[in-house]
């Protein structure tokens, strides 16, 4: 059952995941503004669905189906990871650490503000 | 693009979505009962490795469709890995075990970075390869 819900799940975040990239992200020069704003929100959305499991609020199918399916295949780190090679690979120092640093950072004072606060 | 090709396009991504996602759970399930998150360091690691590859291998980006491509490439690899587990997950460790948490996160980093540098280069030297035997 659990299986089902991580793939239906799946389904729906890397569809997300495309449709977000494809309106957001751009390509020359690469600004993965797209991948930027899926990591980030996927990251919040599941700060969220972790506490309200984490609190009964939510039964843990639905953290199996939202949380590792559809979080866990809206973000991605992969695409993260080839995206900021791309950069350095161009050369573009500054840009790749912009982006690495703001995904990583923005996501994780997000996640840790909505932890910390309920 | 019409409304039949957006429509397998979904499809496509969708049915690489639920795979790379489950492959993900099942490494998970593997590492249940480990408090350190192995699972999603090897898949983020492996997954960038991977999509490092197929994303800078001339000659299979030209022969596979391009649907395909993104069925695997979007789909699986980009489901695979996740952004967000290692998002929560390092919060969690961090105010649990300092050390461990701080390890994680940029040994993540670090490791899928090099990951994605490595299918980088190898993708170079096969398609270097090939361009000779032509």
């Amino acid at each position: 059952m659990s299986i089902l819900l991580v793939a239906i799940g799946g389904f729906a975040g890397a569809n997300a995941r495309y449709f977000v990239g494809v309106t957001f992200n751009r390509v020359d020069p690469l600004r993965p503004f797209g991948t930027w704003i899926a990591n980030i929100t996927g990251s919040f959305l599941l700060g969220f669905l972790f506490v309200a499991t984490d609190n009964n609020l939510l039964p843990s199918m639905m953290w199996t189906l939202l949380g590792t399916g559809f979080c866990g295949a809206y973000t991605t780190f992969s695409t993260f990871g080839t995206e900021l090679v791309s950069m350095l690979v161009k050369k573009a120092y500054r840009r790749a650490i912009l982006y690495a640093f703001s995904s990583v950072a923005i996501s994780l004072l997000g996640v840790f503000i909505i932890l910390v606060i309920y | 693009m019409s409304r039949a090709s957006t429509y397998s396009l979904i499809v496509f991504i969708g049915l690489g979505g639920a795979i790379g996602a489950t492959m993900r759970y099942g490494v998970a399930l593997l590492f249940a009962e480990q408090s350190f998150p192995y699972e999603t360091m090897i898949v983020n690691i492996l997954g960038c490795f991977v999509l490092g590859f197929l994303s800078n291998h001339g000659s299979i980006k030209k022969k596979l469709p391009q649907p395909v491509l993104l069925a695997i490439n979007t789909g699986i690899i980009g489901s695979f890995t996740t952004f967000s587990t290692f998002t929560v997950e390092t919060i969690h460790l961090i105010t649990d075990q300092i050390v461990a948490g701080f390890i994680y996160l940029f040994g993540s980093i670090v490791f899928g970075i090099l990951g994605s540098f490595a299918g980088y280069f190898l993708a170079k030297i096969l398609c270097k390869e090939e361009e000779v035997i032509q």
